[in-house]
């Protein structure tokens, strides 16, 4: 059979438009972009034939950069108006994908940046262990990214930092690999936001040893013409608990990958994931847990809002083989639909081998709730202020777990600014 | 208080509603005056709670026959928050959870609600937390719960006394109370009743909505209405609660039984 005009056949055309527009490979990740592009090169663009696609339309990529891919540097990237100065004792970085994030940065004690030789023995290690080798959009970002911030937490320190990056129009690819020693706590609060039509591109490497804490906010606020493609994949030791908490909105293409591997279980996993989607905008989740181990640890929460003709996809695979033995996992799906145009697929895909285990799973989708819009209105609150804060509390769920910093970037105002705003802002 | 010259805030007459394709309410009629109490008995289905839905607006029940007149307005054609912010409250029998919601937060803007409709200026944070911790004693309330959800996890008996302190904030001037007594251990139902005393006062009127005698004790009813399929089938005074106590409500399935005997023939008024 051969490919005659299905939505997604320009994007070979933009994909090779890409790859040729591509500077050349240098800086500490040369020998990745080289073997990135040949990957990519190799690799067929996604497209909804295939099942972790079948949702996801990729053509909104075609759109972008038409005059070239070159990401634009803004003037001064520190300067982000629309956030607060970083709050003390935090470490605030602003990645813009060419500069080096630590330049003129001193780093708290604890906290280190790689050296080349573990940067080559490192990176690439936890993307391996959770399966995303050969993944498009982490091919995508290696081909591109010419800078890592790659940094060591020591052993029993704990370290908070904010990190800042802002996508102008082309490829924004950010490259982040992260390394905490047996019982090292890092809090990340990250924000990501689209000024203009552009792909960001997301790959987060992070190991966490033995008895190590990660709590790491994700605040990604983009606009209708621009898109996201997120990988974040987490190794963890026995011991060791992540928090990862997502929110996102207003992007017309999001899709945002959680993988997670227990190496040897008895580790802690929480997720956390916000999604919202107006107008014509997609936002896809595909998280993916696998325990290799006993007494492993999942609670698992997505949440996402769909109005206007917005999709709003979730897959939730959770791996529970042989050895993993005792695991208690628990994922729940809770989506509000809140327009007969919008839709929204959720999946649960639980891969259940050991014989000993709690696994829960739920889904609802719902729009918002009679009962409970009726007695706010009946203490005078009128019907669209109560479906405001409905709305509101139902998002609030997920907003309060994200780290203070970007608990305090992420209000339900600003996203829901950006879910629906985007849409009219020029 | 009983004062035949006190205006009438409340206005029923002949009200049938329907949920779905059952009708419930097959002709009601009821006046309150300014200063009254009145209590509605009756059995499980017997309407009561479908009454006090429908005079709230409920968009489940529709009203197929009949008119409220509130002060002179028809009740039956503002939306629920518009009856809310004119002076009716409806205490629910099972107010509703509202995780993620702050209860202080709630409070605060259905206060203002009402007060945009009375014409009084906004309440800021800080002039609200003023009034609800004064508010609260009505009730012998805990501040926490100011910072919870809506009643999320409130026990039976926390989630009636907020309930009436949204009526001790909201100042109605008809308040419907369906089953506020049920859930409740005798402490919680004398707090509440003794909340409800508090708040009754010759200028508003209070609609009661019960099974039991128990909470006649503790407030005390100028007016006692026996509902039956639909309809007040018998009105008298306190004494008919205590009757009832005794009687049981055998005798109403057979005045009903009578009644619509005689109804085959022509609607008869129950007075």
């Amino acid at each position: 059979m051969t490919a005659t005009a299905a939505p997604t056949a320009g994007l070979p055309a933009w994909m090779e438009r890409l790859l040729s527009q591509l500077p050349p490979a240098q800086g500490p990740l040369a020998a990745v972009q080289e073997r990135g592009r040949v990957a990519l090169a190799a690799l067929p663009v996604p497209s909804r034939r295939q099942e972790e696609w079948r949702f996801t339309d990729l053509s909104l990529l075609t759109a972008l950069a038409a005059d070239g891919l070159e990401t634009d540097l803004l003037e001064d990237p520190a300067a982000r108006p629309d956030l607060p100065p970083a709050a003390a004792g935090a470490v605030r970085l602003v990645l813009d994908g060419r500069r080096d994030p630590l330049a003129g940065v001193s780093l708290p004690p604890g906290l280190s940046a790689l050296a080349p030789t573990e940067l080559a023995q490192a990176l690439g290690h936890t993307l391996a262990a959770t399966g995303c080798e050969h993944h498009w959009p982490v091919e995508l970002n290696h081909a591109a990214a010419s800078q890592v911030l790659a940094l060591r937490v020591a052993s029993r320190h704990s370290v908070t930092l904010e990190l800042v990056s802002a996508a102008g129009t082309g490829l924004l690819p950010l490259r982040l690999l992260l390394i905490l020693e047996e019982k090292a706590q890092l809090e990340i609060s990250q924000s990501l936001s689209a000024a203009s039509a552009g792909l960001s591109s997301l790959v987060l490497e992070a190991h966490l040893g033995r008895g190590a804490r990660l709590h790491h906010g994700l605040v990604a606020l983009g606009r209708s013409e621009a898109a996201l493609l997120a990988h974040l994949a987490l190794e963890q030791e026995p011991e060791s608990a992540a928090s990862l908490v997502v929110a996102s909105a207003g992007w017309g293409l999001a899709r945002v990958e959680p993988r997670i591997r227990q190496v040897d279980g008895t580790a802690r996993t929480t997720l956390r994931g916000l999604q919202l989607v107006d107008g014509r905008q997609i936002a896809d989740t595909h998280s993916h847990v696998l325990f290799s181990g006993p007494e492993g640890e999942l609670d698992q929460l997505h949440k996402a809002v769909a109005s206007g003709c917005g999709r709003s996809v979730f897959n939730g695979a959770v791996r529970v083989p042989r050895e993993a033995q005792r695991t208690n996992a628990a994922q729940l799906s809770r989506s509000l639909l809140l327009s007969d145009r919008a839709r929204i697929d959720s999946k649960p895909e639980l891969e259940i081998v050991a014989d000993d285990v709690k696994c829960a799973h739920g889904a609802t989708v719902s729009s918002l709730q009679t009962d409970e819009l009726f007695y706010l209105q009946s203490r005078g609150i009128g019907s669209e202020q109560a479906a405001g804060l409905l709305k509101r509390a139902f998002c609030e769920e997920v907003l309060r777990e994200l780290p203070p910093a970007a608990r305090a970037w992420c209000s339900f105002d600003r996203l829901l600014a950006a879910s629906g705003a985007a849409e009219v802002s020029g | 208080m009983i004062r035949p010259d006190a205006p009438v805030l409340l206005e029923i007459r002949d009200l049938h509603a329907r949920v779905e394709d059952k009708a419930i309410l097959k002709g009601v009629n009821l006046t309150l005056r300014a200063g009254e109490i009145h209590a509605v008995m009756g059995r499980n289905g017997s309407g009561k709670s479908t009454l006090s839905k429908v005079l709230a607006g409920h968009p489940a029940y529709t009203v197929t026959a009949g008119s409220v007149t509130y002060r002179g307005q028809n009740l039956l054609e503002l939306d629920p928050e518009q009856r809310a912010r004119i002076g009716v409250f409806l205490g629910f029998q099972y107010p509703v959870e509202i995780p993620g919601v702050s209860n202080l937060e709630f409070l605060r803007v259905a206060t203002n609600a009402r007060r945009a409709e009375q014409g009084l200026e906004e309440l800021d944070t800080f002039a609200f937390e003023d009034l609800v911790r004064e508010r609260l004693a009505v009730v012998q309330m805990d501040p926490a719960f100011l910072d919870r959800s809506v009643n999320e996890g409130f026990s039976g008996g926390e989630k009636k006394r907020n309930e009436i302190l949204q009526m001790a904030l909201l100042e109605p001037l008809v308040a419907i109370l369906d089953e506020t007594d049920s859930g409740l251990d005798i402490d919680a139902l004398r707090i509440v009743a003794g909340g409800v005393n508090q708040l009754a006062n010759p200028d508003n009127a209070t609609l009661l909505i019960t099974h039991y005698q128990r909470l006649l004790d503790a407030i005390t009813p100028d007016y006692v209405h026996v509902m039956a399929a639909g309809r007040i089938l018998r009105t008298g005074g306190k004494e008919l609660a205590l009757e009832l106590e005794q009687r049981g409500y055998d005798w109403v399935d057979q005045e009903l039984a009578a009644l619509e005997a005689s109804c085959e023939r022509a609607p008869v008024e129950v007075a």
